[in-house]
């Protein structure tokens, strides 16, 4: 096992690296997290003759500068394990640009094989690329391959597995960055070889480089091995870059990255690429861009495909999850049946199954709509829709890609949170990312949609549609206010750099898709799932604990066996069928279902959460909730769904289900207590305070830190909670 | 030959790359595209918005916001 070669996997977004890894690693594989940070990582075997060798795959990156956490894990990965070689693996459709990375490992040292990927692509666009030449030239082995159909894909692990028991030691290769910066290394390795300056993990000609570039990471990682030479070398290169300032008006990191892609175009032109067509000519990803990104037709069809892709997920997941529903309440049932009376068995039913059932419950969302996302991100559209909404998104801080998770969270009312939190993965830039992933809770989500339903019902109009719109307008401006208040605060900071890729239109494949939608669901499964029960259960023993003194409950049974002794015995016979009864067990049965919400009632408003519903009407007088409002408002912190059977349960109707709640509604509309401007202090409430616990869980997740979680249940909170106070005292001033 | 801001350029203009005058990290991100000296470069177009622009560079197309393109200044080709 330990013997096993590691080669790890490293290369430009879109060079094809997932289709390479997929293809050698098949099912073998897994994915990672680095401790302390969102990148992921991925590994697998590969075994081939009775050899093997563990595969780890590296984020996607441009450089190995210190600015982004994908570069900098790569980075460290390569120093901190050492790998027997690393595949580069390089577009050849994009030959240049994807060396400049080849010839920063280069610099660094480590044993590298060149994947020369998509020769095909570069076949059709007229490029033929002379791989032995251009091994020849950068001495490095390479290989062309088409990692798609599995072309090269063996002579490469051949080469690669060869090439790492040859090749034990870091060479780092010497390319010139011009006369003054060529001395100035000299100097700087010498320096470092006689100090032995960090010598023990890096190349002293890759340390020179990284102060030359005034690499802060490396700089700061100089400074605690060895003040003093770390000191020694600064200055050096402060005198340089003086030196350069004035001659050339230029910094040493700007002529070190012009001469890297000096040295590339000098040996693409030593007869190692050929292009037989015109460079200039149109491809055809060009020519979709002319439709797909035209002024006017552009923003249209994004707007289709988007919706395209929000009614795909929903729709399409509606039956599974009805499945699902289902399947949880007939295991419910079962429960019910089964499971003797007592603390157990209503722990299991509403704390166990439901907590399960709602995480579950967001499985085959969550699926279809990573599917939904996998092909936009593979077939390369997922950019466009970057580049075309950067420039609003821009004004509130964000990025272009922020659009596609605010739409799946329910920017077009109806989606979920959940999925969308995840979706704030396809951004690059992590404050920007942050501020997305933070605002998209405010939409209207699918479960928010029946309490606002059942609340514009009962106080402003049964034509619900207009108001609909209305809320989904707010919650949209709503969010965006939000995203920049949090850009202008706590994620303060420049806009990280935009400067995107378009990548070329490409047909996705089946298997990719698919893979990528597994493993994201898996993720979510696996991490989500174990934080869900546990809350689930917590809010169960909330709602349940302490439970009513025997004293009170022995009250209700009283009141009970009085009501049935009063009937006649026919009729209390009568209640055991299911259907036909007569009006009068009719009516026994009402009697004693209202006895039975008012047990409920009592029973929730001495539990803990009912205290604290109580507790907090201290505080919510101010936007005018009661203690039975506040219990619910606790509840739907499960899901918000869970705020209309709550609400049914205070105020004595037993559990309402969301889906028939004009019972409710009509309770509401006639309690002198409610009226239109509580009812919208409420429902304000409600669209912005903090997300359900799936949604934290998730968001705590994504952004590697507990201290986000608590931040978005803090922040959105206090932000509702104002702006319903706000609504409620003028509202209630004004009408 | 003339000697523009990248932001000036129209649509299907061409040129080469004459400066970069921006350091730190958009600096850096910049020239990790390939948007060094000596790159040839074509407009291909902008946004709805009019921002950002996409640029062909090298085989591959790239794009920038418009505050970004300032940095850079382009000898344009003469039609
Ligand atoms: N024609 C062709 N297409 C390829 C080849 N290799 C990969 N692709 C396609 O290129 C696209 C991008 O490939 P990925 O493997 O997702 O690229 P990646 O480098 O992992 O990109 P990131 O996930 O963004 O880091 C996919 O649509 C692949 O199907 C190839 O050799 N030939």
């Amino acid at each position: 096992m330990s013997n096993d070669i590691t080669i790890a996997l490293a290369g430009n977004p879109n060079a094809g690296k997932t289709t390479l890894f997929n293809a050698l690693t098949g099912s073998r594989q897994h994915v990672g997290n680095y401790p302390g940070v969102t990148v992921e990582t991925k590994e697998g075997f590969y075994a081939k003759d009775g050899r093997r060798c563990r595969l780890v795959d590296l984020p996607g990156i441009y450089s190995l500068s210190p600015y982004s956490e994908e570069e900098v894990v790569a980075r460290d990965y390569l120093v901190n394990e050492r790998p027997g070689v690393i595949i580069n693996i390089v577009d050849a459709s994009n030959l240049e640009r994807n060396l400049y990375l080849s010839c920063q490992f280069m610099e660094m040292g480590v044993p590298m094989v060149i994947a020369l990927n998509m020769v095909d692509v570069a076949k059709k666009r007229g490029i033929v690329i002379d791989h032995e030449r251009l091994s020849e030239l950068i001495g490095q082995p390479v290989c062309p391959i088409v990692a798609r159909s599995g072309q090269g894909i063996e002579q490469l692990m051949a080469t690669a597995m060869a090439h790492a028991m040859e090749h034990g030691k870091w060479r780092p290769a010497k390319i010139s960055y011009g006369d003054d910066l060529d001395a100035v290394m000299i100097d700087l390795t010498k320096i470092i070889e006689d100090k032995h300056f960090l010598t023990k993990d890096y190349p002293a000609r890759w340390t020179a480089l990284k102060y030359l570039e005034k690499d802060d990471r490396h700089l700061s990682i100089g400074d605690a091995a060895d003040v003093e030479v770390s000191r020694q070398l600064v200055e050096k290169v402060e005198e340089v870059a003086k030196h350069l300032e004035q001659t050339m008006g230029t910094e040493p990191d700007a002529m070190i990255a012009d001469h890297r892609y000096g040295f590339i175009k000098s040996i693409a032109k030593q007869n190692v690429v050929q292009r037989s067509v015109d460079q200039d000519r149109l491809y055809t990803s060009d020519r979709i861009d002319r439709v797909l990104t035209n002024r006017f037709a552009g923003p249209l069809i994004m707007l289709l495909i988007l919706w395209g892709l929000y009614d795909f997920t929903f729709t399409y997941s509606a039956l599974p999850v009805a499945w699902g529903e289902a399947f949880f309440s007939w295991l419910g049932n079962l429960a019910e049946l089964y499971v003797p009376d007592g603390y157990f068995k209503s722990m299991l039913i509403s704390g166990v199954i439901d907590g399960i059932g709602g995480v579950l419950g967001f499985v085959p969302i969550i699926m279809f709509m990573f599917f939904g996302i996998a092909l936009l991100e593979d077939s390369g559209y997922l950019a466009r829709v970057a580049f075309m909404m950067d420039r609003i998104f821009r004004i509130f801080g964000l990025h272009g890609s922020s659009v596609m998770a605010y739409i799946i969270s329910g920017g077009i009312a109806g989606g979920c949170a959940v999925p969308g939190v995840m979706a704030t993965r396809t951004l690059r830039s992590p404050k920007e990312r942050m501020a997305t992933m933070l605002t998209v809770p405010f939409m209207n989500c699918g479960a928010k949609l029946p309490v606002l339903a059942l609340l514009v019902g009962a106080f402003f109009t049964k034509n619900q549609a207009r108001y609909m719109f209305l809320f989904t307008l707010l919650a949209w401006l709503t969010a965006l206010v939000a995203a920049k208040i949090l850009r202008m605060t706590v994620l303060r900071g420049e806009p990280t750099p935009f400067v995107l890729e378009l990548p070329p239109y490409r047909f996705p494949t089946f298997q990719g898709l698919l893979i990528h939608t597994w493993e994201k669901t898996w993720q979510y499964i696996k991490k989500a799932g174990t934080v869900i029960l546990g809350i689930s259960i917590l809010l169960w023993a909330m709602m349940t604990f302490p439970v009513l003194p025997a004293g009170e409950r022995q009250h209700f049974e009283e009141q009970r066996q009085q009501l049935m002794a009063q009937s006649a015995p026919a009729l209390v016979a009568e209640l055991q069928q299911e259907d036909a009864l007569s009006p009068a067990a009719l009516r026994l049965r009402q009697e004693l279902l209202t006895l039975d919400g008012a047990e409920a009632e009592a029973g929730l408003r001495h539990s803990l959460a009912g205290r604290i519903g109580m507790g907090l009407e201290k505080l919510s007088w101010l936007p005018g909730f009661d203690w039975q409002t506040n219990i619910a408002l606790v509840g739907g912190f499960a899901a918000k769904e869970v705020i209309i059977s709550t609400l049914g349960t205070s105020y004595s109707l037993g559990a309402v289900d969301p889906e028939e709640s004009d019972s409710l509604g009509a309770v509401l509309a006639k309690d002198p207590r409610w009226d239109r401007v509580k009812a919208m202090s409420v429902i304000i409430f409600v669209m912005f305070y903090a997300p359900c616990f799936v949604t934290v869980a998730c968001i705590i997740k994504e952004s590697g830190s507990w201290k986000w979680g608590v931040f978005s249940m803090a922040f959105n909170t206090s932000f509702a909670f104002l702006l319903s106070t706000l609504v409620y005292q003028l509202g209630s001033r004004l009408l | 030959m003339a000697r523009i801001l990248l932001r000036k350029m129209a649509k299907n203009q061409t040129g080469t790359i004459a400066a970069v005058k921006v350091g730190g990290e958009l600096g850096q991100r910049i020239r990790d595209m390939g948007l060094v000296p000596g790159t040839d470069i074509s407009i291909q177009g902008r946004a709805p918005l009019n921002d950002p622009v996409a640029l062909r560079v090298m085989g591959g197309t790239l794009s920038l916001r418009n505050n970004e393109a300032d940095f850079i200044e382009v000898e344009v080709d003469d039609e």
